[in-house]
């Protein structure tokens, strides 16, 4: 195929669904350069763990920005931030509600379910 | 884990939130709803396949030349190879015009010229029709307009994103509302509803590569099935032929390619640089006339031919163009594409078929009812039919917005006579039991199953088809039906994306069931179904084949009496 080399990084991520009980995890997730960090997450999810929370829904586009996160607590979309041969640290939004792992809630509350 | 559900009432509920079910809400509240509650699995405006849609929106306006509805529906006929259910082209054309206006008041800003509202001549219309805003920004721009439309109807119109719905519920024939899962809570959801809009969109989330949203895995197409409605012409799944490949680029939307090819033409070429869409019927020259279909099946015989790019596709090269002349046609987006390392006046990027659109879907009336279950309409890409064996460019938005305001406005009309159903646990049946169950930690791994359907999906029910790789695919959606089983997994409470994953696959693979048989039954080529085996397109076949749900089965249906017993 494209014959470029593979790297690993080493996503330490916040699970939990509360920012006071949980713990960090370590994934190890192979990479081409160039990949993006929402790459590496639906890579782990497939590989790892299918458990972990991510929000995402146009895969690639930047057009949804809904994968909002924080990596080494800078926000950033996840879709957009690259994948680098280090440890990256991901955390969800620190100013938004945490629902689990690093899904916050983002919808303003004008387009939330109110029962 | 919450077991009480929370039960609500609503004149309308219109389930997807994109172009479609945005406009449906807008009309259901102007035609006089009381309550329309709009829901989506993600959030609204921005899940689904509107936000996606960088490209155009073909409709009539005859602004610059002459034009009437009548020149666009004999372009989406043609388009549609004989298979185009005639009334559902006609509206979607007639009504377009009106649309397009409608959102231009509204602020969307179509790109214009000497003061008119400008349009491109995409493959297959015989004069300049689509419209687009600049730059490559045509759905962000109608979902942003129809977002903020919907927040001036906040009165009548509640929105509630992070809803996943589980099943209809349909009584005497009639759908009362849906069961959903909200997911910020992991609380159940009855629904009941007097009118019901689906206007869930596509299925491209069945394929490994595809230019929609991940939320895309045809669940309103069996939302309906199991409901008891119709599905028709489910074998013709639209692939985009030039979806970006490699260079890995991202911020960008893999169908990003075409808008340049309007503007720039842009040349297709093999692995060893040579023109070669020439070679199978049509030659491009310097303009883009080339169908979807026609380059998608050129483009894959190339590779398989061993004639492919690197990564298995094409070149597209826009060598031949000057620096100026990319700057004005791409704007800001050659500087995406430089983060990218991507450098257009060097080097050429590599595009293959990407899956993109899906012509079948749920049969339905002049008036969007759902046929077969009264109370249940449908917009935009869930509806089957309008665009035949393959969807002519630039119908996609125009369906979105055209059959979401008529299904709006039926879904209003018919809160006039109808009255609520009162619903409770009992009502919702089984659904609440699959969004309240315990489940499993980590078993099994939904995230594997479904990269394993794609894959059998893209390797077997892709463009180019045989009886072989057909019944490969059925196989291994059988066994994945096995491993996925009764009970879902996941860990309960909020945001629990393995049981959501569960509940998508529970859609996808009866969907994925219902392309393969359709396709593997369809013995013919036709547009976007192209069998190895059967290559001619024959005149018995020129008919819609449908698919149903009963006692726990899908059947298939349609077939010609000679390829029954063939």
């Amino acid at each position: 195929m494209s014959g470029a080399e593979k790297q690993t990084a080493t996503l330490k991520i916040w699970r939990g669904r509360a920012r006071d009980a949980g713990q960090w995890q370590r994934f190890e997730v192979p990479f081409e350069p160039g990949q993006s960090v929402l790459d590496g997450l639906r890579w782990l999810r497939i590989h790892i763990d299918p458990t972990l929370a991510i929000r995402f829904s146009c895969i690639n586009a930047n057009a949804c920005k809904e994968c909002m996160i924080q990596v080494d607590g800078e926000t950033v979309y996840a879709c957009t931030a690259r994948l680098e041969p280090r440890e990256m640290t991901l955390t969800p939004l620190p100013n938004k509600k945490l629902l689990r792992d690093l899904v916050t809630e983002i919808a303003p509350p004008s387009e939330r379910f109110a029962s | 884990m919450n077991v009480n559900p929370v039960a609500i009432e609503t004149d309308v509920l219109v389930i997807g939130a994109g172009a479609a079910g945005m406009y449906a809400a807008i009309e259901a509240a102007r035609g006089g709803a009381d309550e329309v509650l709009l829901a989506d699995r993600s959030l609204i405006g921005r899940g689904g396949a509107t936000v996606m849609a960088q490209m155009t929106v073909a409709a009539a306006l005859g602004e610059e030349v002459p034009d009437d509805p009548r020149h666009h529906c004999q372009n989406t006929i043609a388009a549609g190879r004989g298979l185009c259910d005639g009334k559902l082209a006609q509206l979607l054309c007639d009504d377009a015009p009106d649309c397009i206006r409608e959102l231009d008041r509204w602020g969307v800003g179509w790109a214009r010229k000497d003061g008119h509202i400008t349009a491109t001549t995409a493959p297959g219309h015989d004069r300049p029709r689509c419209v687009y805003v600049d730059f490559i920004n045509t759905g962000p721009a109608v979902s942003k307009t129809l977002r903020a439309e919907i927040a001036r109807h906040q009165k009548n119109i509640r929105r509630a994103g992070d809803l996943c719905f589980v099943d209809l519920i349909v009584r005497d024939g009639e759908c009362a509302g849906a069961v959903a899962w909200h997911l910020p809570t992991g609380a159940p959801v009855i629904i009941a509803a007097k009118s019901t809009v689906l206007a869930t969109g596509g299925l491209t989330r069945l394929f490994r590569r595809n230019s929609a949203s991940a939320n895309m895995g045809g669940d309103g197409y069996a939302l309906a099935l199991r409901a008891g409605c119709t599905l028709i012409d489910m074998e013709f799944v639209q692939f985009f032929p030039i979806g970006h490949l490699a260079p890995r680029l991202i911020g960008m939307d893999p169908i990003m390619w075409d808008p340049f090819r309007y503007k720039l033409g842009g040349r297709l070429l093999n692995g060893r640089m040579e023109e070669f869409t020439s070679a199978y019927g049509s030659d491009e020259a310097d303009k883009y006339v080339l169908t979807r279909d026609l380059a998608t099946y050129a483009i894959l015989k190339e590779v398989e031919a061993g004639r492919g790019s690197p990564h298995g596709g094409a070149y597209l090269s826009f060598q031949h163009c000057t620096p100026a002349a990319l700057r004005a046609a791409f704007g800001p987006v050659i500087d995406r594409l430089a983060a990218n390392n991507i450098d257009l006046t060097r080097t050429p990027v590599e595009v293959a078929p990407i899956a993109h659109y899906h012509m079948g879907g749920v049969k339905a009336d002049a008036d969007m009812g759902a046929v077969g279950v009264s109370g249940l309409f449908v917009a935009g890409e869930v509806v089957g039919g309008a665009n035949g064996a393959n969807r002519l460019s630039g119908n996609a938005i125009t369906e979105a917005l055209v059959f979401g305001r008529r299904a709006g406005a039926s879904a209003a009309s018919r809160c006039r006579r109808a009255t609520a159903r009162k619903l409770s646990a009992r009502d919702a049946g089984s659904a609440l039991d699959l969004v309240a169950a315990g489940g499993n930690r980590g078993s099994p791994n939904t995230a594997e199953m479904i990269a394993r359907l794609q894959a059998t999906m893209s390797d077997n029910v892709g463009p180019i088809r045989s009886e072989e790789k057909l019944n490969r695919a059925l196989e291994d959606i059988a066994t994945l039906t096995a491993e996925h089983g009764e009970e879902p997994p996941g860990l309960g409470g909020a945001f629990d994306l393995q049981r959501l994953e569960w509940l998508d696959l529970r859609n996808m693979l009866v969907v994925a069931r219902s392309v393969a048989e359709a396709a593997r039954s369809r013995t013919e080529s036709r547009g976007a179904h192209q069998r190895e085996d059967f290559p001619q397109t024959l005149p018995q076949w020129r008919l819609h084949q449908t698919a149903r749900w009963r006692d726990g089965e899908l059947q298939i249906s349609g077939a010609p009496a000679a390829a029954l017993a063939s």
